[in-house]
């Protein structure tokens, strides 16, 4: 079963009780993901690759997950997600991070 | 399935009510001492303690957390008993309706007592009955063997995959808690083939993580009440089926209702719990001089069995439905009021009128049961009553 | 940390899956939500968490979207104990009986839920032993419904049943002692932790995870709407809350104190408050009062902490 699944029909309107999990629980995880933060934002991070010093510390931080670690430890904002609070820029050593306007 | 030959027994309620948990491969109790449930909690502890049942005990350090760790521990798989009565089944009420919602299975053996104020220890049916509505299956034992058998009954149902909702099995405090009655117990393998350990049909599971107990907004919320709604009734037709299945085991048929020459009465008699024996036995004496009584003794109160109601209903000439609790400001006892919701749906114009007694525990003797009998007979014969409600042996 | 093996050194070590995942609906900004990462960040395998009712309930379990990525429960807001202590022995007992995976079983519960209404469940559950990781996380009132005062807010903030009136400037009691308590139950592990030191935090997670027995966990996660800041202003508030002795950072391991983080020196309490709203009335002259009433609430227990590690009695 998909988040894609279990979320559509509710979103849509277009479902019966016979359609739900029993006793309201969710079978699968992370359904969230189909539920997009980036969509309340009004400001957003911006990375200076030029500057940032790979400490990791803005992914540590973020509330949202929306901070994503690659596997050569570099960063970059998942936009999808982020809800665009500036912990990132705040936590920055080396003021890496700047919020823009959207 | 061979039936093996059990020796009676004389037992206490409570004794019973934990020899059949024993039995039933049940892996967590979880309970708060309240009279007059003690019995059962001791027992089920000792069984622990010496090894004899393999399962976790838990005193709990209220009721309310009594229920919330069955709701945990059947949500990780356990088979799971508590037990209480009362305030202790007042201080569950939140979890209790938790429970059923999120279709948790588990038993619960209520031994019904009046609920404080003033403080009472005694028999009444005004414990269970705020939970009416919960979406809990409530049975009704009329004596010790019913508690006992109906134990087993309960966890069947309970974990029926059509059904997965909590059972109540409840007992009227002292008169069946702590009276001892025979017993014919059915074999440990018998209980074992009836019950044997829980398969989840889902749980808590780190290889498949669900999310267990979720808010749901106006736009889903009606639709899991529905599925509530939809179970709740659901277990009103797989009960018989596993009723059938015990009766094969123990020789012993459940229904949704005991009855005592109903069928061609006049007048009829309708209770719940113990109140049972003592309408027979002086239906009885009544039917040796001719007179058209029966009575009815509600094993299932929810689901309601409607139909067949009913149908044992259609011929009757007058009613008295018996109460041992009241809905203050309302109508009479929660039994007549469902009841007479029932036959007005049903196009029924038989007279009815509810008995209110043996609240805190009064006593309602062998006597007075003929006098209620000769009154719902005078009933039949005028085709009315002249009161909606009486108030047994009240002195007012 | 001193005596134990440290599990995560750097932020390096700390594992790139995410438990918690993207797409709940905390407020941005909320302290709570770094908490909540930072500690299923530090699982060591199969577990389940226990959650009740509050911000971060309703915000990752509203159907049909949960943030959860390991098995998650919900039941009430009063019993987050209780239900774990059901998922503990039932996990114990079928994995005797029929093989079923142990589980660690971690509650993730409010302050509300912990110091006020949750409170005998809790105490319940430390008095009888059983093996889990209670976390608290403390955004020092009951955010969820509105900012209403808790037990765990401080003396002089205010909130929306402690306002900052002409008479009544914000609450006048001080905040309960959560690791005190915790620990007169004997059990052998209480800590706490702030979200502004991650390293701390999933460190003793981990650490708390592999001690037997009833562990509690007190985390410091300040809220945006509630303490009225900024929201990018969140770690640094949670680490002036530490700088300034507001929240000692400590663990009492069987007993015995030992503070995590030394501050010799500590920054004036003011820094902290300034931030927030919650006590910008304190700084008026006509409340310098209860603003002394929380400093001495601060640095009694500071001396307190600092003289029961000095001194080695085991608590
Ligand atoms: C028995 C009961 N009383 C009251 C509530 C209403 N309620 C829900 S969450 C909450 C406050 C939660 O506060 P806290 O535990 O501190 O968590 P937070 O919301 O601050 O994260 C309250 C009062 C409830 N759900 N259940
Ligand atoms: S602005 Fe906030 S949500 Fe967005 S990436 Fe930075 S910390 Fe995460
Ligand atoms: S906090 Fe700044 S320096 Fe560190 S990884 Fe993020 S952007 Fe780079
Ligand atoms: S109100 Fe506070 S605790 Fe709740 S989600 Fe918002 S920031 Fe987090
Ligand atoms: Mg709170």
């Amino acid at each position: 079963m998909s988040a894609k699944k279990i979320v559509e029909p509710i979103v849509k309107g277009q479902f019966t009780y016979r359609d739900l999990p029993i006793g309201a629980m969710i079978p699968i995880p992370a359904t969230s993901l189909e539920y997009k933060t980036g969509v309340w934002r009004t400001r957003q991070p911006k990375i200076d690759y030029g500057r940032c010093i790979k400490c990791l510390l803005c992914w540590v931080f973020c509330p949202d997950a929306a901070i994503k670690r690659l596997d050569d430890d570099s960063v970059k904002v998942d936009y999808e997600y982020c809800k665009g609070c500036g912990v990132c820029e705040t936590v920055c050593p080396v003021k890496a991070i700047s919020m823009e306007e959207v | 399935m061979a039936r093996q030959a059990q020796e009676r027994i004389a037992i206490m309620g409570d004794e019973a009510v934990a020899l059949a948990v024993k039995q039933s491969n049940v892996d967590v109790i979880a309970a708060y001492p309240i009279t007059p449930q003690t019995i059962i909690v001791e027992r089920l502890s000792e069984y622990v303690a010496n090894g004899e049942l393999d399962a976790a005990f838990i005193q709990a350090e209220s009721e309310h957390s009594a229920l919330s760790i069955c709701v945990g521990a059947s949500l990780a798989g356990a088979r799971v008993f508590t037990s209480t009565a009362s305030q202790g089944l007042a201080l569950m009420h939140e979890i209790v309706y938790a429970t059923s919602s999120m279709r948790v299975p588990m038993v619960m053996a209520i031994a019904n007592r009046s609920l404080n104020a003033p403080l009472n220890i005694h028999c009444e049916h005004g414990d269970v009955m705020p939970e009416r509505d919960s979406g809990w299956v409530h049975l009704f034992a009329t004596n010790v063997q019913e508690a006992y058998d109906l134990t087993f009954i309960a966890f069947k149902l309970s974990e029926h995959s059509d059904v997965q909702l909590p059972v109540s099995v409840n007992l009227d405090a002292f008169i069946l808690t702590h009276s001892v009655e025979p017993l014919t117990p059915i074999s440990d393998d018998d209980a074992s083939r009836f019950l044997p350990p829980r398969q989840p049909l889902y749980s808590i599971d780190f290889d498949n993580p669900a999310t267990f107990g979720t808010m749901a907004l106006p736009d889903t919320y009606m639709e899991f009440k529905y599925q509530l709604k939809e179970a709740a009734e659901r277990a009103g037709q797989v009960y018989p089926k596993v009723a059938e299945e015990y009766a094969r085991i123990s020789g012993r048929r459940y229904w949704y209702f005991n009855s005592y020459m109903a069928d061609d009465a006049d007048a009829i008699v309708l209770v719940l719990g113990s109140t049972y024996g003592t309408l027979k036995a002086a239906a009885r004496r009544l039917r040796e001089s001719g007179l058209k009584v029966g009575v009815i003794g509600l094993t299932m109160f929810r689901p309601f069995p409607e139909n067949q109601l009913v149908e044992l209903l259609k011929n009757a000439k007058s009613l008295i439905v018996m109460d041992r609790a009241y809905s203050y400001g309302g109508l009479g006892g929660p039994l007549y009021m469902e009841t007479l919701a029932m036959l007005y749906r049903n196009g029924l114009r038989v007279p009815a009128m509810n008995v209110v007694y043996g609240l805190g525990g009064r006593d309602f003797r062998l006597d007075e049961a003929e006098s209620v009998l000769k009154m719902a007979l005078d009933g039949a014969r005028r085709g009315r009553f002249d009161e909606h409600v009486i108030w047994w042996g009240v002195r007012a | 940390m001193s005596s134990q093996a440290i599990f995560y050194k750097t932020p390096k070590d700390l594992p790139r899956e995410e438990w918690f995942a993207s797409g709940h609906r905390l407020c941005a900004g909320c302290g709570a939500g770094i908490a909540a990462r930072l500690v299923f960040k530090a699982i060591r395998g199969p577990t389940v968490v226990v959650n009740p009712t509050g911000c971060v309930e309703v915000s990752t379990s509203c159907y049909p979207y949960t943030a959860w990525k390991i098995p998650y429960v919900h039941v009430a807001f009063e019993n987050a104990a209780a239900v774990a202590s059901g998922i503990v022995e039932a996990m114990k007992i079928l994995n005797k009986k029929r093989g079923k995976k142990l589980h660690d079983v971690i509650v993730f519960a409010g302050d509300g839920g912990t110091f006020d209404i949750g409170f005998q469940a809790l105490s319940g559950a430390l008095e009888r032993g059983h093996n889990m990781l209670y976390i608290c996380y403390d955004n020092e009132a009951y955010m969820n419904t509105g900012i209403q005062r808790s037990g765990a807010t401080p003396i002089g903030a205010a909130t929306t049943t402690s306002p900052a009136g002409k008479v009544i400037p914000g609450k006048q009691e001080r905040k309960k002692d959560l690791i005190a308590i915790a620990v007169a139950h004997r059990i052998p592990y209480a800590a706490t932790a702030s979200i502004s030191h991650p390293l701390d935090l999933v460190n003793k997670v981990r650490k708390a995870l592999e001690i037997e027995g009833p562990k509690v966990l007190h985390v410091l996660a300040p809220c945006v709407p509630g303490w009225r800041y900024p929201p990018a202003e969140t770690v640094r508030i949670a680490r002036l809350a530490v700088e300034t002795r507001y929240f000692p950072v400590y663990e009492v391991e069987y007993g015995r104190v030992r503070i995590n983080i030394k501050v010799k020196e500590p920054k004036p309490l003011e820094e902290f408050l300034k931030m927030q709203g919650r006590f910008s009335h304190l700084l008026r002259p006509e409340n310098a009062h209860v603003l002394e009433a929380l400093k001495k609430a601060v640095e009694e227990n500071w001396e307190r902490l600092v003289k029961l590690e000095e001194s080695g009695v085991t608590l």
